[in-house]
């Protein structure tokens, strides 16, 4: 008798959350790091089929009148997460998505915030930096991602930057600036004033070891730029939020400095490629994640960037 | 007794998948021998060439590959020509190298495209006609349509510059080794444009010549498996003083060229 009772209760239960999660749409799990802005950690892995290429750091931004989303997700799903996690807190409307480079991880949740009144902020070479890698990303999305990603998954900027663009969302307002090749060639920071918040996305590694994608002299030049700013916290693109600026930089800026100095020797030296990517920079490891998956790529990137400075 | 059977069974299936996977030959056994070789027998000894290249490609865009050649390049013998091959590329035919006797050595370095797990081979043909081969496994993926590269500017902004570098002073009358680096984005025409569905045109150098004092050292034809700003390096012979030279020609027709002054 008291079995049935347990088997009835637990069948209620299970309608009853069943039922429950018709009703409420699927969130995403994100902190409150000011008055009206939100984050969500991304876990220091490699895409793949398990995490469907959700690895990195995105956010929204709510003003009175507008909610900018500060990077889309990893794939479709993840976008349409994040989306029902800003409808869930507030009733503002979204206004712009803003992609911060064309990395997968960063723009892949782009086509659920497509719609009426929706609009895509880009760096200026962020276009044709879509048009260049997108076949490759949509190629090898179900072999990588185990998401079949189409072209309609290309969504390119409707408003694109070329040094620096404010956006008011209502008693809010952001500073989107384009910086020079760094990252990539088409990186994005956001800075809101509201919260004094300097939204990096991958132009700050935390943890995560560094990924040079666009010129590593670049990026050192931009970090500089940026390390003089007054801002009460960063938000790097992989990695924790961070409250001591510049401090925060300064691992990702050993580390880059030590590639660039150590490449430019062995370049001097006349010495080959093969020996700077077996022997450049392994006294690092155990300082970062990923640093067997990404540290020998950035080395062959470095290498082919110094080779042609004098 | 059935259950024994069935895992003899997933282990034999398990291993012809494994050796399939790992070793795969047929692409070059079934097409690409007869396809450039036609029915001439290749052998694999090897006390002739070697070739070095990553077991796990760090960057499929740019992958280094070394042939090394275990014989000095006399008139009576010498290596005349080296041909690249990678199975699995959509373009297998990555570059073909003509020597002389005066290259001293019939080495030569480069960086590749590599598409997706696969053999990279070198097939030397000697001054009497003979066929040798080496190859390597590598295990990379999405060289050829991978992204063009990182800073698309100032690849642009340099195109067609050309240097030269040597390694030390040069010696006279023996090998000395040179690298040769061309500026050049080698577009392979593999990047869709994935919002108009048009394939970007290929565009990549398809000629190297290097001659000393107006004598071939190194000629190469050269495809889109060339990682882009084409790298490559191999030695030449000076009796005195003289001038390097390199003539670069691309599928646009364009010429570049570059001269370096070698004292020894």
């Amino acid at each position: 008798m008291k079995c049935i009772w347990i088997v009835s209760l637990g069948l209620c239960l299970g309608l009853f959350a069943v039922q429950c999660q018709a009703k409420t749409k699927e969130t995403l799990e994100v902190q409150k790091i000011a008055p009206g802005l939100y984050f969500h950690f991304g876990h220091h892995e490699l895409p793949n089929r398990d995490n469907h290429g959700a690895i990195a750091n995105i956010g929204f931004v709510v003003g009175k009148e507008c909610v900018a989303v500060l990077d889309s997700g990893g794939n479709p799903q993840q976008g349409l997460l994040l989306k029902n996690t800003i409808e869930k807190i507030t009733d503002v409307p979204i206004c712009y998505v803003i992609n911060s480079h064309v990395h997968p991880d960063h723009i892949f949740g782009n086509r659920s915030f497509k719609g009426r009144g929706v609009q895509f902020i880009g760096h200026k070479n962020l276009a044709r930096a879509m048009q260049a890698r997108g076949g490759f990303y949509l190629q090898r999305s179900e072999e990588q991602l185990g998401v079949k990603l189409a072209p309609k998954d290309i969504v390119l900027p409707d408003i694109e930057v070329t040094d620096s663009l404010t956006l008011d969302l209502g008693h809010r307002l952001l500073t989107v600036t384009a910086h020079g090749s760094a990252h990539t060639d088409n990186d994005l920071s956001v800075l809101d004033k509201n919260s004094q918040t300097l939204w990096l996305s991958d132009l700050l590694f935390v943890e995560h070891l560094p990924v040079i994608d666009g010129s590593l002299k670049g990026w050192l030049r931009e970090l500089k730029a940026l390390s003089a700013l007054k801002v009460r916290r960063v938000v790097p693109g992989h990695g924790p939020v961070m409250g001591d600026w510049p401090a925060a930089l300064k691992p990702q800026e050993d580390y880059l400095t030590m590639l660039l100095k150590e490449v430019r020797s062995m370049i001097r030296q006349g010495k080959f490629i093969e020996q700077a990517i077996a022997e450049v920079g392994q006294m690092a490891t155990g300082r970062w994640a990923l640093f067997d998956a990404f540290h020998k790529k950035n080395i062959t990137l470095v290498f082919a960037e110094l080779e042609w400075e004098d | 007794m059935k259950m024994v059977r069935v895992i003899v069974i997933f282990l034999a299936m398990f291993f012809v998948n494994a050796v399939s996977a790992g070793v795969d030959d047929t692409v070059w056994k079934n097409e690409l021998k007869t396809q450039f070789f036609a029915d001439r027998s290749i052998s694999e000894t090897e006390n002739i060439i070697a070739i070095e290249a990553p077991y796990r490609a760090e960057d499929a865009a740019l992958v280094p590959i070394r042939i090394t050649s275990k014989i000095n390049q006399t008139n009576d013998k010498y290596i005349k020509k080296i041909t690249l091959i990678v199975d699995k590329n959509p373009t297998p035919f990555a570059a073909e190298f003509n020597f002389t006797p005066l290259s001293g050595k019939a080495d030569v370095a480069m960086r590749l495209r590599i598409n997706s797990y696969s053999y990279v081979r070198a097939i030397a043909e000697m001054n009497d006609g003979q066929l040798i081969m080496a190859k390597k496994f590598v295990k990379a993926s999405g060289g050829c349509s991978a992204p063009i590269g990182a800073d698309l500017d100032a690849a642009m902004k340099r195109l067609g510059r050309m240097k030269f570098k040597l390694s030390g002073t040069a010696q006279s009358n023996e090998p000395n080794l040179a690298q040769l680096l061309i500026s050049h984005p080698n577009i392979t025409g593999m990047q869709m444009d994935q919002v108009t569905r048009f394939i970007r045109p290929a565009y990549y150098v398809e000629e190297v010549k290097v001659t000393f004092d107006g004598q071939p050292v190194l000629t190469a034809k050269t495809d889109i498996a060339i990682s882009a700003d084409p790298n490559f390096r191999f030695y030449f012979v000076p009796q005195s003083s003289g001038d390097l030279r390199a003539e670069v020609s691309d599928t646009d027709g364009n010429t570049f060229s570059q001269t370096y002054r070698v004292e020894p």
